[in-house]
């Protein structure tokens, strides 16, 4: 771990001595494989993502279905606002439990392209909630969809004006019952029906007809549905990498790879080009749109990250086209001789805005790095997750593991950082200055048991770290360390956004850590 | 089950259908609710049927917008004003749903009901339903809220308009910024039933506030109560409130705060008064028309002549006119065409002299722009020039334009231009018609482009119309005619259009002796196309002729028409048959 001007950096605590490392363990694990299971592919989660009061808890899978989770330690469930003026209590910690489920995005196939279109949920984001709604967005490749979640009443119907027994005796009203052939009109309305005859000079008594009355509504029970209110289409040539909610309540962004849009979350059928990074000839690219996100408070300013390692902040503010951005950070010395690989492991694969607005974290294949807004010449911190893995680059680009995505979330009190690695590993840094706080988890029940508290040096001592690491896990690595399984990675992982708690994914397993 | 009569079985669906599975039924069923509130009667309708609507509102969005539009002109149905109260409990449930048409549609219902009810009731029932969608819990209901203040505010007695102030004030200030927008966008509304002296103490610091929101959306908002707050307060307290206000957005670093100023600035001209508004407004449009955000330009070049009717002459020509000079030349297309569609209404504000001067070269670089919309926004309103600077000096430098705008290479384009001619022509007058333009409408009717060709024949019918038959005779007929040995059948369907068109506005002779033997003679042509659209023309010919020409011409060329090999010829040729007949048996 590397510290470049903390001391002006204006960490979150910079005056205070570091809190003490976190002792983490494990909660729950939700879709936990037996033994010889075979994970089935639409089955792998691909996105996680906490709301904000953090009472819940979506994933979206490979297969398109996203799955909420509700914290269940919470008893009284009172309204909003109570919930916020509530103090939780200290001693417990965040449980969730299974709401429901459903289908997202199904596979289609983009005739015009000859392009199959995955169902593979790529980001899930959070909207404002209303009226005890959950609203949510969730993406693939092509398409962005607004979902609202909410408890709807079973209705039961009785007292109505006509029984069935008596509507099938008569044969003019045989049509009101629903599975009946009707003749709808083009505007909707519907012919042929029978008080379509009500003729216009039919009387009305003044006191009304006695005899008719409104059906009697019941309802004992609720159950939850998901609606999809909105769908944001056709606006991506290339896949979309992120979505992010501006903090307006009524816009939000996609990016893909060469584009991002701005959207009112009111209009699914325009968006606006805010940033275009596209070349006149496609032969000129060398960079790609790899994340981007709104600043948590100001509705003007965005991040997107690329493929080359930096950083831009745009502000909407300063022009309609925002290919200009107002603040560009990267990284200016080399650290390490170039190689082949220094450029595709300098792409970024995710950023994020820590909740104070003024620190971004990003992760490239081998670090994570806490960047401050106002300070564009380098990283106030860099932390490196898997050093080991230097040597082994080649192999890592010959199976394509080196293009793998790895997520990155930042704590709530801004005081930590976590990402994840391989073997089903994460690690979570204390980001404070001075702080020593490097920690191996891995996801599954026991998630100290490769965990390596870092003694004293903690920057320098990665490679006692690694030889720990690989010594726990002697077993399974030949001679040459090639053995890796690389097929366990760990992508997804999201941190409550009020507590020591995080989500992650392992496969088709969704693992929750507290501390 | 009670036994229902006869005669009352529709409306007993009707209302059973409240609750189908199916929405169509249901909406159905909601559109009808007057239907139904008769049959009920008034006082079962405001004891049963509101609350059954009250409790049943988690229905479809469709539904519940249906509902809303309803239950606003529902006061008949329960018994008149004295129980319009009653209607209040559904609407406002309706007003904390989350889907923003339901809740307007919904605010939008309850304001039409309020401002019919009497002041005691709005006291009793709409205050305290204001109020309570105020301090709502979900941001759903205080956005409500915030477009029922002006109808709840002027009944209220001073104690309670005090404190719906009050709250108003606090809706401003709400954490959610759409709250914060509904209020900002309602405030003028609000201001306007407010006393003028609350009005520059509290309703000017809740508009401060909303001035330095840190949210743009809110700030864009403020800028749109900035005219109507104006236009509230006395020119002295506008100008010392509002004007600073409104330069201070003018230069504001968003540049859709400066957009939305853009837009509203000429509004605000009136009132502050002239002379603020030479210190103050002129400067700060002229900033906007330089502005380096090319949206800002668009909107403000689009202002241009508003803004200079409200100026007066001489102002816009010593600080406007420059910098319409440079815009004429910007770098966006966009701009350059905004500015097109309105600088000819300069014209007369300008006067004659200024016209040459200085706006003519300005139209002569928009009329060469290379964008076409920026020309085509010119030559619609060519009129207006005209009436300025007369139609030489018009002529002079409008020709070479239009003609290459004649011959784009966008079909839109030519289209477009086309539409324009006959106004043109009727502008211009014969002679420089003759001169110039006649050629033109000649070449297009062997357009590549069916679109083209098609407004060809139409234009030369609408060229007919307005220089009469003879010059057709002259001008048209024979150049028209000849192409009928084009090549190509497509082009050869052309004229037969255009003869189509054209015959009835030139009159019997001219059809008989120029048109009619054309036709005749192309029933003869190879191609069946051009066949079955000769007995078509025939058929529109013979409700126009003499019946002579009819008898001796017409019908024995659609008989022979009539028994050729190809199915669609003989198919057309026996419809004109039919037609002809019937025409000859009613006269």
């Amino acid at each position: 771990m590397n510290w470049n001007g903390a001391e002006d950096a204006g960490l979150p605590a910079a005056s205070l001595p570091p809190p003490p490392p976190l002792e983490w363990k494990f909660s729950q694990v939700f879709g936990e494989r037996t033994a010889g299971e075979e994970v089935q592919e639409v089955d792998i989660i691909s996105a996680i993502e906490f709301d904000k009061s953090g009472d819940h808890l979506a994933t979206g899978d490979r297969g398109g279905r996203v799955v909420l989770f509700e914290r269940a330690d919470v008893r009284d469930r009172g309204s909003r606002r109570d919930l916020e003026r509530q103090d939780y209590s200290i001693s417990r910690h965040p449980e969730f439990r299974y709401k429901t489920e459903f289908q997202s995005h199904e596979p289609e196939f983009d005739y015009l392209k000859s392009l199959e279109i995955e169902e593979k949920i790529n980001k899930i984001r959070w909207c404002q909630t209303a009226n005890g709604a959950l609203f949510l967005l969730s993406t693939n490749d092509k398409t962005i969809k607004l979902w609202k979640v909410h408890e709807k009443k079973v209705k039961r119907i009785s007292k109505m004006n006509m029984d069935d027994s008596q509507a099938i005796g008569n044969g003019s009203i045989a049509s009101s019952s629903a599975n009946s052939p009707r003749a709808y009109l083009p505007n909707g309305g519907c012919s042929e029906r029978p008080y379509n005859h009500l003729s216009s000079d039919f009387l009305f008594p003044p006191g009304g007809f006695p005899s008719l009355h409104l059906p009697v509504v019941m309802c004992q029970e609720t159950s939850l549905v998901a609606r999809c209110r909105r769908i944001y289409a056709h606006a991506h040539d290339y896949h979309i990498n992120s979505i992010s909610n501006n903090s307006d309540g009524e816009t939000f962004i996609s990016a893909d790879d060469l584009r991002i849009n701005l959207w009112n979350l009111e209009i699914s059928n325009q968006s606006f080009n805010i940033v275009d990074v596209k070349p006149a000839n496609m032969e000129d690219l060398t960079e790609v749109i790899t994340s981007a996100e709104f600043h948590p408070t100001h509705c003007n300013m965005l991040a997107y990250s690329s493929s080359k390692g930096s950083i831009r902040l745009i502000d909407l503010r300063q022009s309609a086209l925002c290919d200009n951005h107002f603040k560009l950070f990267e990284e200016h010395e080399a650290p390490v001789p170039k190689s082949f690989f220094t450029e595709i492991i300098a792409s970024i694969s995710d950023i994020k805005f820590a909740k104070d607005g003024r620190h971004i974290l990003s992760r490239d294949y081998m670090t994570l790095k806490l960047w401050d807004i106002n300070m564009d010449s380098g990283p106030v911190a860099t932390f490196q997750i898997h050093e080991y893995l230097r040597p082994k680059l080649c192999d890592l680009y010959e199976n394509d593991s080196i293009f793998d995505k790895f997520e990155c979330c930042l704590s709530g009190d801004g005081l930590r950082v976590a990402t994840g690695s391989y073997n089903n590993l994460f690690r979570v840094f204390g980001c404070v200055p001075e702080s020593t706080e490097a920690t191996t988890l891995e996801a599954s029940k026991n998630p100290m048991r490769r965990h390596v508290q870092n003694p004293a040096r903690p920057a320098r001592s990665l490679g006692s770290l690694t030889r720990v690491v690989r010594r726990g896990e002697a077993t399974g690595v030949d001679a040459n360390g090639n053995s890796y399984d690389f097929t366990t990675k760990l992508l997804h992982l999201a941190w409550h956004p009020t507590e020591n708690s995080i989500a992650c994914a392992a496969a088709n397993s969704l693992y929750m850590y507290y501390a | 089950m009670a036994m229902i009569d006869e005669p009352l079985y529709p409306i007993a669906i009707l209302i059973d259908e409240l609750k189908n599975e199916d929405i169509q039924l249901r909406l159905n069923s909601i559109r009808r609710l007057s239907t139904i509130a008769r049959a009920l009667g008034e006082e079962r309708t405001r004891k049963e049927l509101i609350p059954f609507l009250s409790e049943n509102n988690d229905d479809d969005d469709e539904v519940l917008l249906a509902m809303a539009e309803e239950l606003g002109v529902f006061i008949p149905y329960v018994g008149g004003v004295e129980y319009a109260h009653v209607l209040l409990p559904p609407l406002e449930t309706l007003c904390t749903v989350e889907e923003t048409c339901v809740r307007d549609k919904a605010v939008e219902s309850l304001c039409r009901i309020g401002v019919q009810m009497k002041e005691n009731y709005l006291v009793d029932w709409f205050v305290p339903l204001v109020k309570r969608l105020a301090a709502g819990e979900w941001f759903t209901a205080r956005v409500s809220s915030c477009g029922l203040f002006h109808i709840a505010y002027p009944s209220a007695p001073d104690q309670l308009k005090a404190e719906l102030r009050s709250i108003y004030s606090q809706l401003c200030q709400d954490d959610m910024p759409m709250v914060r927008r509904a209020a900002a966008s309602n405030l003028g509304k609000f201001a306007a039933t407010v006393e003028q002296s609350y009005l520059k103490a509290e309703i000017m610091s809740i508009f401060d506030d909303l001035t330095q929101d840190d949210q743009d959306s809110v700030r864009l908002l403020a800028v749109e109560s900035c005219a109507a707050l104006g236009k509230l307060l006395e020119p002295l307290d506008c100008v010392a409130h509002i004007l600073p206000v409104i330069v201070n957005f003018s230069q504001d670093k968003s540049w859709r705060v400066r957009y939305m100023v853009a837009n509203q600035l000429y509004e605000l001209c009136e009132a502050v008064g002239p002379e603020p508004t030479r210190v103050d407004l002129v400067p700060a449009y002229v900033r906007l028309l330089r502005d380096n955000e090319a949206e800002v330009r668009i909107a403000a070049a689009g202002k241009v002549t508003k803004f200079c009717r409200i100026l007066g002459p001489q102002l816009p020509i010593q600080h406007i006119l420059p910098c319409v000079k440079e815009l004429s030349s910007d770098s966006s297309q966009h701009v350059r065409s905004a500015l097109a569609s309105v600088i000819m209404g300069m014209a007369p504000v300008l006067g004659k002299d200024a016209t040459i001067d200085q706006l003519l070269p300005i139209f002569l670089s928009l009329l060469k722009d290379e964008f076409p919309d920026v020309r085509l926004n010119i030559i619609s309103k060519l009129d207006q020039v005209n009436q300025v600077i007369g139609i030489d000096l018009l002529s002079q430098s409008l020709l070479p334009a239009i003609v290459e705008l004649a011959e784009d290479r966008h079909w839109r384009v030519r289209l477009a231009i086309i539409e324009y001619i006959p106004l043109l022509a009727s502008q211009l007058g014969v002679g420089f018609f003759d001169d110039k333009l006649g050629t033109l409408c000649m070449q297009w009717l062997e357009d590549k482009v069916f679109s083209i060709r098609d407004a060809a024949a139409n234009n030369l019918k609408r060229l007919a119309e307005e220089f009469g038959p003879e010059w057709a005779m002259q001008h048209i007929i024979p150049q028209v005619l000849d192409k009928i040995s084009n090549p190509h059948y497509l082009y050869r369907m052309t004229i037969l259009q255009a003869i189509s068109l054209l015959a009835p506005v030139l009159g019997v002779d001219i059809t008989c002796q120029k048109l009619l033997p054309v036709v005749i003679a192309s029933s003869k042509d190879r191609v069946p196309n051009i066949k079955f659209n000769v007995a078509k023309v025939l058929q529109s010919l013979v409700p126009i002729l003499d019946q002579s020409v009819v008898e001796n011409t017409i019908r024995p060329c659609l008989i022979e028409l009539s028994e050729d090999p190809d199915v669609d010829v003989r198919y057309f040729a026996n419809q004109a048959l039919q037609a002809s007949d019937q025409v000859m048996m009613s006269s």
